[in-house]
């Protein structure tokens, strides 16, 4: 009897013996508290973070128009990326984006915080590359690496030779922008097999397209996202306007939620997935 | 040369000065278009592209120039002259804020993709409360000093309010939007913009070009007018309400596009004598030159730049307002 109570608490001082140090393997493993304070960085994170590890994401994440994982993000606390709010959070790690909260980044480092800062991506191969570096520094490589081969996966399952027909697309967004070269949108139009007309038109980066080149340039294909203006603006009123509407009808339209270009994560491959089937869709329509 | 001939040769040149300003509007653009095919284009019933991009794209930007700029001229015009004020214009006495304001209230609450007609009414009305209020603060022959005040307190005023509106708005691109409302555009205007604005803006320069005989009398005093005729109270009625009705419309659709007013009946005053009845078709005139003008040069200048078109007239505007002012204190002193 009284052998066994000592079996017993060896058991238990065995256990917590166990549970201690796994504690202290994780503390020198992975960052436990992580904060996110930009849309892409909070998608990859929560892809690729443990389970409980990820505090914190932006509250762009809850945007079911702009994040993939809008309802993931309903389950993890938001932050509206200022310097205040973060430290009380006492992160171990801090994911930025290079292009926003620029202040908040420098005095979050000031005070000591770890800051991984994540340049968005404008090509499919940035995509792979911040994948494997969420993974790298979240120190959880199998998972990130498991992502890369299903991206890659998917989009091996699309493959356009260069004799095979190339239709033309413009992507048109509110006040007339396109997505012109060095864009991921440029990226997966050219890896669903299409060609974009702003990037023919030499526009680089994000650009506006006249509507007058829009209508000279005759697009086989007319690519809309399909975000809902939260309220009226004159930025969409482009689209009502009569030479766009009968663009519009004349063309056929590649509907391309904004969600999956805005950032590059694995789910961009989704975007190049419904270009090519508008781009096959449009070729049945031509031997018609 | 009598002085009728001499009005009658500078109205035929500003008719003709317009004309090559309207051709040239039409000529300007992104798209590469000869001469001849914008010409064919214009009178074709085809769906080309040359057909599309010249008659829904340039012209209906081409005419909103016209009417915006004729109203602009011819408002600054009855202002300046019922007002006994030199520096009464629509844009620098609040009322193209106060426009705006109307415009943006329709726009952003959803309003007007309810019911178009109310992104002109609504901008009418707002542009109408301001004139009355300018009125109301300073009154006819009031000191310059107190028209500015009056017109710095309603300009600013409507313009801080359409700014809030526009920063609370939800939609990320109605922030952005603040300039357009506050320095104006003709850029991707279409024909559903003509045809809402031109009926208020033609009704209105017919309401103001009749105010001539009236304000000539008014330059003799009002009793004097009264004398000959003239009902002052038709006439301050008439003169705020084509004010308003035609300023509001134009702004309604093109933003506030400021100083067209103010500049173009100064420079057009030495050339038809001081007889306020003749500024008037000269400064309607003069308007849509300088507007036409404006934006040719916003688009041949800068054609990838979103450039406003208030920011050309303001150029021009600010330092002739400056000019002015000092004439005007020289006077005093």
């Amino acid at each position: 009897m009284r052998a066994r109570m000592c079996s017993g608490t060896l058991c238990l001082a065995l256990v917590a013996l166990l549970v201690a140090y796994d504690r202290v393997a994780l503390a020198t493993d992975a960052p436990e508290r992580v904060v996110s304070m930009n849309l892409c960085t909070d998608q990859l994170a929560m892809m690729i973070a443990e389970r409980g590890h990820l505090i914190s994401v932006s509250y762009l994440a809850r945007d079911p128009q702009a994040s993939v994982m809008a309802a993931e993000a309903g389950t993890i606390s938001i932050n509206y990326g200022q310097a205040e709010e973060i430290f009380l959070l006492k992160p171990d790690l801090v994911l930025a984006g290079t292009y926003t909260t620029r202040t908040t980044v420098s005095l979050l480092r000031k005070l000591g915080f770890r800051v991984e800062e994540f340049a968005p991506a404008d090509s499919l191969e940035d995509v792979r590359a911040n994948i494997e570096r969420m993974g790298k520094v979240l120190e959880r490589p199998d998972v990130a690496q498991a992502l890369i081969a299903d991206f890659d996966r998917r989009l091996s399952a699309i493959s356009v030779s260069d004799n095979q027909p190339h239709p033309t697309i413009a992507p048109y967004y509110a006040n007339s922008y396109t997505s012109g070269r060095g864009t991921l949108v440029d990226a997966a139009i050219h890896a669903a097999g299409l060609s974009n007309v702003g990037a023919e038109l030499g526009l680089r980066g994000t650009a506006k397209l006249p509507l007058e080149l829009l209508v000279v340039s005759r697009p086989d294909l007319i690519m809309l996202g399909r975000r809902r203006a939260s309220a009226p603006a004159l930025a969409h009123e482009i689209f009502e306007h009569p030479v766009v509407q009968n663009l519009m009808q004349s063309t056929s339209a590649a509907i391309v939620p904004d969600r999956f270009l805005m950032c590059g994560t694995p789910h961009t491959a989704s975007a190049v997935e419904l270009l090519f089937d508008a781009r096959a869709k449009h070729i049945v329509e031509q031997t018609q | 040369m009598s002085d009728d001939a001499k009005y009658a040769t500078l109205l035929l040149v500003l008719f003709i000065t317009a004309c090559v300003a309207a051709i040239a509007s039409l000529l300007v653009g992104p798209a590469a278009i000869t001469f001849l095919d914008a010409l064919a284009a214009l009178f074709s019933e085809d769906s080309s592209a040359i057909a599309s991009i010249v008659n829904e794209i340039r012209l209906p930007r081409t005419l909103l120039g016209i009417l915006v700029g004729a109203i602009l001229g011819l408002s600054g015009a009855v202002l300046q002259g019922y007002l006994r004020n030199p520096l009464a214009e629509p844009g620098v006495i609040g009322v193209s804020a106060a426009a705006s304001l109307g415009a943006v209230f329709a726009i952003y609450t959803g309003l007007s993709a309810l019911y178009p007609l109310a992104l002109p009414l609504c901008a009418l009305v707002s542009a109408g409360v301001a004139v009355v209020i300018i009125q109301v603060l300073a009154g006819r022959g009031a000191s310059t000093l107190t028209i500015i005040l009056a017109g710095v307190a309603v300009s600013s005023f409507a313009g801080a309010m359409t700014s809030l509106a526009l920063n609370l708005s939800p939609n990320p691109f109605a922030a952005l939007e603040i300039v357009f409302w506050l320095m104006g555009s003709l850029a991707d205007r279409s024909m559903v913009h003509v045809q809402l604005s031109a009926p208020f803006i033609v009704l209105s320069m017919v309401v103001l070009l009749s105010l001539g005989r009236g304000l000539d009398a008014l330059t003799l005093g009002e009793e004097v007018a009264g004398t000959l005729g003239i009902n002052p109270r038709r006439l301050q009625v008439l003169a705020i309400f084509g004010t308003a009705c035609g300023v509001g419309a134009a702004t309604s659709v093109s933003g506030a596009i400021g100083f067209v007013g103010l500049v173009v009946p100064h420079v057009l005053r030495p050339l038809v004598g001081s007889k306020p009845s003749r500024l008037l078709a000269a400064s309607a005139l003069g308007g849509a030159v300088l507007v036409l003008a404006a934006d040719v040069f916003v688009r041949a200048a800068f054609p990838e730049r979103e450039f406003k078109l208030g920011v050309v007239t303001a150029l021009i505007g600010a330092p002739f307002f400056l000019w002015l002012l000092m004439k005007h204190r020289r006077q005093i002193l």
